[in-house]
């Protein structure tokens, strides 16, 4: 399954991309195992997602927990705790 | 009404628009934020307001719903910029429409708390020091669980 991926602030900055798109294996259900899996991708991976507990997700647009699945989402981002207003 | 955008906003020219066409309007309440020259022990001279563009909009408008389902408003408008800002410059405006002031006042500040915790934008402060990301403020987090004790009839 081909899913869009997006990094923002300095989740972008650490893996050096803004979106991509990924064949996620089908082994992976949670966005916790996604997040170990882009670990293993590469250093840049490895420090981008060194402290996952505070890296938030969201799928198609919306705010996630880690144990949330996976399997039907179009697009799942990443990204620290939010700062506007 | 939700705009998410680059340009600045005027908070006469909006509340004007709020108000064209009619005359039931009891209490407008505003909110403004602007970038400060100066903060966590540095002085800032650049923000750069990154966002997730699909999600701000989708997730603003989730919260106006929530609010107008909570108070009863009779318009909301957020204006939220991204972009590159410069201090004193507008970041945000929040305006509530109500019949008495009490929702607009309660209304204004839900949305205000909501927002700061759950819209994708993150600002990054450039300035002498360097560059860094602002982290989240955990009182933001604290101030949405406020708004979810249980309420008295009266509000």
């Amino acid at each position: 399954m081909s899913t869009r991926l997006l990094y923002f602030a300095w989740v972008k900055e650490k893996t050096g991309i803004g979106a991509e798109e990924v064949d996620i294996p089908a082994h992976i259900t949670t966005v916790a195992e996604l997040m170990s899996w882009l670990k293993g991708r590469g250093p840049e991976f490895d420090n981008a997602f060194a402290r996952s507990e505070v890296i938030r997700a969201a799928i198609d647009h919306k705010h996630v927990r880690h144990d949330a699945a996976i399997r039907a989402a179009r697009e799942i981002a990443f990204f620290p705790p939010v700062t506007g207003g | 009404m939700i705009k998410v955008q680059q340009e600045d906003f005027d908070i006469g020219v909006e509340i004007a628009r709020l108000k064209a066409g009619r005359s039931d309007i009891g209490a407008i309440v505003a909110f403004v934020g602007t970038v400060r020259d100066h903060a966590g022990g540095r002085d800032v001279e650049e923000m750069l307001l990154e966002h997730y563009p699909g999600m701000t909009e989708t997730e603003l408008q989730r919260i106006e719903a929530e609010a107008c389902s909570r108070w009863p408003l009779q318009a909301c408008l957020i204006v939220h910029r991204y972009g590159t800002l410069a201090p004193s410059d507008n970041i945000v405006l929040v305006l509530t429409v109500s019949e008495h002031r009490k929702a607009a006042f309660r209304a204004a500040e839900f949305l205000l708390d909501y927002l700061k915790s759950h819209a994708p934008f993150w600002k990054r402060e450039s300035g002498p020091e360097g560059r860094r990301w602002v982290e989240a403020d955990t009182r933001d987090e604290a101030a949405t669980a406020h708004w979810d004790k249980p309420k008295h009839a009266a509000e």
